[in-house]
């Protein structure tokens, strides 16, 4: 392994590729951000240089949330996350429990429907969805989301806890059974509270898929009191001809911070359960 | 061990003694299935249900807010002699192996060099992440700013750099709307193979490369006969489930391009979603998502066979 480079050989070897890497990842976000501080008059202004804000201003922004139902759509977005991130960690937990621990017929086959479940992309699904949700007349309502986004949150978090649960050892389990305890007990008082990096990570996975979600409520909110805010931006934001791109990128922006904030505080549980190797690419 | 508990005499007395509700709750089987069958329902109702329902809908004629007429295999046959099917079909192909390809690569070299020891190594990891966490639409439409027509930022440097101007039209030119959004679809996923395949390359035993070294394996010959032999597991995982969820894209196209110019760029999702919303005709929209179907279900079954066996 010893080449005898000195440190500067060394330096060099590990950050020219991780700084391209890192240069590439991180212009998409810079840019967002130093097109939503410039004035018009900078951003359509061929001669001035682009790569810097020269007289940086704030009037994009006041626009975006006065101008737009930004701050809706954003409540939209956390409320529809929340609710089926919640429902999901539930059910997916009542999917999960009795597969990591009981041995009962049909187990492992329904470990695989679960699986597979878990692989089928939206695509697939969507057409015959939007025709379920008009006939339960629940076209435009943020109930349309929370009750279609579990269909691919569950098996995922069920997935991601399955295997969690599994890394928890059975003893405790087992003294609080001996000692008298009922099956459902056991599982809520003892090993549930166990669980709850298994819980974290899904969570989170569970809550950045909402926010990414586009195609179900692109199809079923069309109305823009009920819209979430990547189809806000998409369909109210983006305006023909009209120049536009300083509101636009002030509102990718907002949008992606709630994403970034949980993220950074949960790195690690995310960087687990990510590579506990299984999340939509 | 596992079940040694259930045969405890302490346990079975006890069992007998509560009332005969509480020990039919008790038997593994009834507490397991009373436990799923409301995730199980939901799941049925929600995923089972309309995945039978939209093979009826392909088999019908069926526009928006009518209802439908039975027609047999007719709406495929319409996608067969469709010249734009044709086309989506190639270009999803073509999308999904290209992007792949350089998502594979990419990710094995994202992960070699975050492999070394330097300092602030999980805030690089935690910066590289982003593109893959930061919702789709969002940052793809930063892409679509980078590539405007008029103002594109991409295209200033290249000007800068010596390009003639007013340098590529990457939205507006058929084959280099294709390059734009594989490109875009690689700056997204590549983090995820890279972050992956770098928990991989942890857990290669040092004394595998010192081994080899000692032996007189060079550093071409300790990644191709350790490392990518080590990695195979994890490399084929992530792929495959990349492979699906690209083959089934449509948020960054429909945000770009629309599948255009031209359907340059329309994918099965995209194509679909024109039939069935656009021009309202469910049933042929159907019948185009589920052409995705025998790629797909070869995809997923073979996946689902492989977590399994983990």
């Amino acid at each position: 392994m010893v080449t005898g480079q000195g440190r500067i050989g060394r330096a060099v070897r590990v950050w020219l590729p991780i700084g391209f890497f890192l240069v590439v990842a991180l212009f998409p976000f810079y840019w967002m951000a130093i097109t939503s501080i410039k004035p018009n008059a900078e951003l359509y202004n061929k001669n001035v240089m682009p790569l810097m804000v020269h007289a940086p201003t704030l009037k994009h922004y006041v626009d975006l949330l006065t101008q737009s139902s930004f701050l809706l759509w954003t409540w939209n977005t956390m409320l529809v996350a929340v609710v089926a991130t919640a429902i999901s960690l539930v059910l997916g937990t009542m999917l999960a429990y009795p597969l990591a621990r009981m041995r009962f017929a049909g187990a492992s086959l329904i470990a695989m429907t679960i699986a597979a479940i878990y692989l089928v992309p939206q695509p697939l699904l969507f057409i015959p969805l939007a025709d379920v949700i008009n006939r339960l007349n629940l076209g435009n309502t943020l109930t349309s989301v929370i009750l279609t986004y579990p269909t691919m949150l569950v098996p995922f978090c069920a997935w991601l806890l399955l295997g969690y649960f599994k890394t928890i050892p059975k003893e405790l389990e087992e003294a609080a059974r001996i000692d008298g305890a009922s099956r459902l007990q056991t599982m809520w008082t003892i090993f549930l509270p166990l669980c709850t990096p298994g819980f974290i990570s899904a969570g989170i996975f569970a809550f950045t898929l909402s926010q990414n979600e586009f195609l179900y409520a692109l199809i079923f909110l069309t109305k823009s009191s009920v819209r979430t805010v990547p189809v806000g931006v998409i369909a109210e934001l983006i305006r023909g001809d009209v120049f536009y791109w300083g509101q636009l990128m002030a509102g990718a922006l907002l949008g992606s911070i709630p994403v970034a904030l949980i993220y950074s505080f949960f790195v690690e549980h995310y960087v687990a359960g990510l590579t506990a190797g299984s999340v939509k690419a | 061990m596992t079940i040694a508990s259930e045969r405890l005499p302490v346990l079975t007395h006890a069992a007998r003694r509560r009332a005969p509700l509480s020990v039919l709750l008790d038997r593994q089987s009834v507490f397991s299935w009373l436990m799923m069958a409301l995730p199980l329902a939901f799941l049925a109702a929600l995923v089972g249900y309309p995945f039978f329902y939209g093979i009826l809908l392909s088999l019908e004629d069926r526009p928006v807010a009518h209802a439908g007429t039975f027609v047999g295999l007719k709406n495929f046959v319409t996608d067969l002699h469709d010249a734009v099917f044709w086309r989506v079909a190639i270009n999803t192909f073509v999308y999904t192996g290209v992007a792949t390809l350089l998502k594979m690569v990419g990710g094995l070299g994202l992960a070699l060099a975050m492999n070394q020891h330097f300092r602030m190594k999980n805030l690089v990891r935690a910066l590289l992440l982003l593109p893959f966490i930061v919702p789709t639409v969002l940052s793809t439409v930063a892409w679509l700013w980078m590539l405007d027509p008029a103002f594109s930022v991409v295209n200033r440097l290249l000007v800068a750099l010596g390009w003639p101007k007013p340098g590529p039209s990457w939205l507006g030119d058929p084959t280099l709307a294709m390059v734009s959004i594989i490109i875009i679809n690689t700056w997204r996923g590549l983090p995820f193979y890279g972050i992956t395949l770098l928990a991989g390359l942890q857990t290669v035993p040092s004394e595998l490369y010192e081994a080899a070294s000692i032996d007189g394996a060079g550093g071409w010959a300790r990644f191709r006969f350790i490392t990518l032999p080590l990695l195979r597991p994890i490399i084929l995982i992530v792929t495959l489930f990349s492979v699906i969820f690209t083959f089934a894209d449509f948020q960054l196209v429909y945000v770009l391009t629309h599948g255009g110019p031209a359907n340059a760029t329309q994918l099965f999702a995209t194509y679909a979603f024109d039939i069935a919303m656009g021009a309202g005709q469910l049933g042929l929209g159907a019948s185009v998502a589920l052409a995705m179907l025998p790629a797909l279900a070869l995809l997923i079954v073979a996946l689902t066979i492989y977590l399994r066996r983990e």
